[in-house]
């Protein structure tokens, strides 16, 4: 029973006993090797089923330029803000300098930074498109995320339009710092703006979505729309594990189990996806 | 304070430390008070300064919000409860008279002994911690108080029960919220500025962190285990991500810093109350001058400049 627990938290509202989800994609293995249930495809056999498993149905990572190919009418998309790129205020050091993480991460994905906004129109319907990247630095969130997300609202306010945003990231990037931390109030406003212009945030939480980005735009949408199995949390199950020392419910964070507990509207097979935007775009009038 | 002046200060506060000039981030504070700031910021923290900042920020001894109240304001009436769910013990909230005006005011809770840090639980909101706190923000709102926030948590709480809560939406909400008050707001921070837990009631017209509060996207500990794999690498993470209010200050992320008594807080909460108090009044009288549409406008446009960029 939900409640006050003797130590006087409030935790504790259902107990599965299952595996430790944070477990689920562990391992390593080849990227086209479901996870779930082991088939291997060849990499076009993936890209022909939207990177879905023909077999058990298991949703595979679909990087931002195939993420908008996926959505978008083909020859629609142009990228803007394209020539943004992070710079290293705190002149940040780990194992190695962030420059030469950021260049890495350029150099292995093609992208500027973790997410790909511009303009597209999926149907027919004209909107704007965010669509973020986990394979750039974790798709972490610091300012080139932030300024590219705030200026694709601030594009989409202009025309009172819509703004889809396909979120996949760890959270806030650490080597920024505080500036990172900045930028969820910086979505955070935007989003407000494009919302009192009229305009309509469409989110899309893909797996994974968690951390900074969770606790700013990505939750802020008019329709919230999560794809099947996708870890949608602010804490990821790895820190909730050792934090709370509880056994975690099998499905924590998922998008099943936020769509149980009334944080999303919708939980959205990839193959639907592009048909359920279109119709949102339609019902919202976005497409003036 | 001219535009000119403006830049002219973000000119010198970038020459010091090598920054790069923040891309149209306005500084909102005064000339004078930044002035004497500065000569702070030309002894260049270091390393030894900086950890002993997490270590102060998070001193047993350190006061905490209700510490605060207790000496700043009167006629305090706590508020109690979300409307929803329950009374999250980590977050307070109320209003009270602060030199004669009616004030709301949010903050963080921290326990002083063990039952209490367990009551509290450490400092760390659920949901409805962020929920009571947007109920206050809009009650302020409603009735014309400016709105304080006390900042003082590790985090927001990483529990089950707390993601079936929806953690990232209320703090995205609470942020929203801060975001669309008519209301002057001054938000400060008064020992552990932790991520996305403290931003959700941090989103101010002026933002003060005390002398030694920290304010970052993660603990040092927890950066140090995801970047270094080790917890102890703590003090190196501290140094690599400057989580002191000196370089909060230099990188535009808060407005001022608020002295404490020599020593830390901890030394003489009468005192510290004292100067906090001071920093308070000063903030809320210059934020009454202004129009309330022009301080939402100014918020946002002050929120939407954060960070550092670069073209190719």
């Amino acid at each position: 029973m939900p409640g006050v627990s003797a130590a006087g938290n409030i935790d504790v509202s259902i107990e599965h006993k299952k595996s430790d989800p944070s477990e689920r994609d562990g391992g390593g293995g080849h990227p086209n090797t479901c996870p779930r249930c082991g088939s291997h495809y060849r990499d076009d056999e993936l890209a022909e089923h939207l990177r879905v498993c023909p077999h058990c149905g298991h949703h595979f990572p679909v990087k931002a330029h195939e993420r908008v190919a996926q959505l978008a009418d083909p020859g629609t998309f142009e990228e803007e803000d394209g020539d943004l790129r992070s710079a290293d205020p705190l002149e940040f050091f780990d194992l190695k300098p962030y420059v030469e993480r950021l260049a890495e991460a350029e150099l292995g994905t093609g992208l500027g930074d973790a997410i790909l906004t511009g303009r597209t129109a999926i149907e027919g319907h004209p909107c704007r498109i965010a669509a973020m990247d986990f394979s750039f630095m974790g798709g972490s969130m610091g300012s080139v995320v932030g300024e590219r997300f705030a200026r694709a609202c601030e594009r989409a306010a202009e025309d009172a339009g819509a703004l889809i945003s396909v979120s996949a990231s760890g959270g806030a990037r650490m080597q920024e710092g505080i500036l990172a931390l900045m930028q969820l109030p910086k979505t955070v406003g935007a989003v407000g703006e494009l919302q009192d212009a009229g305009g309509v945030l469409l989110s899309v939480l893909a797996h994974p979505t968690t951390g900074g980005v969770t606790a700013s735009f990505a939750s802020l949408g008019d329709v919230t729309l999560a794809e099947p199995g996708a870890l949608t949390s602010f804490a990821g199950p790895r820190v909730v594990a050792q934090t709370t020392r509880e056994k975690l419910p099998d499905d924590f964070g998922l998008a099943e189990s936020n769509f149980r507990f009334g944080h999303v509207d919708a939980v959205v097979p990839r193959a639907e996806l592009r048909a359920t935007l279109s119709r949102l775009l339609r019902l919202f009038g976005a497409s003036r | 304070m001219s535009q000119e002046a403006e830049l002219g200060l973000r000119d010198r506060l970038a020459q010091l430390s090598g920054v790069k000039l923040l891309r149209g981030t306005k500084l909102s504070a005064e000339l004078e008070r930044l002035q004497r700031q500065l000569e702070r910021l030309r002894q260049d923290t270091t390393d030894e300064e900086i950890w002993r900042s997490v270590e102060l920020a998070r001193h047993e001894k350190r006061p905490y919000t209700l510490d605060y109240v207790e000496r700043m304001l009167d006629d305090w009436f706590e508020l109690h409860g979300d409307r929803a769910r329950m009374d999250d013990h980590a977050v307070v909230a109320g209003i009270g008279s602060l030199g004669g005006r009616t004030i709301a005011l949010v903050g963080h809770q921290k326990g002083r002994d063990l039952k209490e840090r367990a009551t509290r639980n450490f400092g760390m909101a659920y949901p409805e911690g962020y929920r009571k706190a947007m109920r206050t923000m809009e009650l302020a709102g409603r009735h014309g108080f400016p709105l304080v926030t006390l900042v003082d948590t590790p985090g927001a709480y990483p529990g089950i029960a707390a993601e079936q809560h929806g953690q990232g939406g209320a703090i995205a909400r609470s942020q929203a919220a801060m975001l669309r008050l008519e209301v002057p707001t001054v938000a400060v921070v008064i020992g552990e500025g932790g991520s996305g837990g403290a931003i959700a009631i941090a989103v101010a017209d002026r933002v003060l962190m005390q002398e030694h509060a920290i304010y970052s996207v993660i603990s040092p500990e927890g950066c140090a285990s995801i970047l270094w794999r080790d917890a102890a690498q703590a003090k190196k993470a501290a140094s690599a991500f400057k989580p002191d209010a000196a370089h909060c200050l230099e990188l535009g992320v808060i407005d001022g810093i608020v002295p404490e008594p020599e020593g830390g807080a901890q030394i003489d909460h009468d005192a510290a109350a004292v100067l906090l108090r001071e920093a308070l009044v000063a903030h809320l009288d210059e934020l009454a001058a202004v129009a309330a549409d022009e301080l939402r406008r100014r918020r946002r446009a002050k929120f939407r400049a954060m960070g550092v960029l670069a073209h190719v």
